[in-house]
């Protein structure tokens, strides 16, 4: 079955969605990062989204659902590289984003990540 | 105004959700819509082939291109056989939802589209038409 591969950077993971998902793929990806969170401890949950053309409901839903189990397990999540085609669409949908941090690329992200980790130990 | 029936897509997997979304973004091109104008066709495609699927339990999406003299549309038609939405004034409320969603797919739909058209019997299915137009096209 196919997966999205979930990299390990330092206290972070690091996750590059570069395919149009389908369904079942996204929900994949949901039950891997819970279970690295916890194997790897990290700290942090990094998702690149500049690949991809559209974020729709389902999608829009699934990364909320990422941020709130990676929370629930302790780990801060932070979605960077939307475009701003996507971004327009989402809020014209009516997709809350809430409760997701966002960074324009992956450095920026891994700052905000890095702060984080600093705030809360 | 020209009709062009362009094709006639199955929606009975997940897999054919790529596919709506994949056609839909070759027409998009082809017809010249801008990255907004596209991602928000695309958006709206995927959203309503997942409600076909989901609620409706499968169907089919014909994909039209519209040409009127000074502009070009791209029509997309959902149907499916499935249970029907009984109170649609309700179902095309944000927020309003049977399944597990947030239920922002039809409303949500709507706005990122130029027209909207919806019918459902219960019952016999569900009728999903939305379109999005190219302006001043030389």
């Amino acid at each position: 079955m196919d997966r999205i591969p979930i990299l390990r950077m330092g206290a972070f993971l690091l996750v590059t969605i570069q395919v149009d998902m389908h369904d079942r793929l996204a929900e994949t990806l949901q039950e891997d990062l819970a279970e690295r969170v916890v194997s790897d401890e990290a700290r942090g949950v990094l998702i690149d989204i500049s690949s991809l053309e559209i974020v729709d409901s389902f999608i829009g839903r699934m990364l909320g659902r990422i941020a709130m189990i990676s929370a629930t397990l302790d780990a801060r999540t932070v979605v960077v590289g939307m475009r701003p085609a996507v971004a327009i669409t989402l809020v014209e949908l009516g997709i809350p984003l809430e409760g997701i941090l966002t960074a324009l690329d992956v450095e920026k992200g891994m700052e905000m990540l890095e702060k984080s980790l600093d705030q809360w130990d | 105004m020209s009709v062009e029936q362009y094709e006639i897509l199955p929606i009975t997997a997940e897999e054919d959700l790529v596919r709506v979304r994949r056609a839909t973004r070759v027409l998009c091109i082809k017809l010249g819509f801008n990255l907004v104008e596209q991602t928000k066709m695309i958006t709206a495609a995927s959203e309503l082939a997942r409600n076909t699927l989901v609620f409706g339990g499968g169907g089919e999406v014909q994909i039209q291109v519209l040409l009127e003299p000074g502009c070009a549309g791209l029509r997309l038609i959902f149907e499916d056989n499935g249970p029907g939405i009984p109170n649609i004034e309700l179902a095309m409320k944000d927020g309003y939802t049977t399944g597990n969603g947030l239920g922002l797919g039809l409303s949500g739909s709507k706005r990122l589209v130029n027209e909207f058209d919806i019918s459902s019997q219960i019952g016999k299915g569900t009728r999903v038409s939305i379109t999005r137009w190219k302006s001043n096209i030389t």
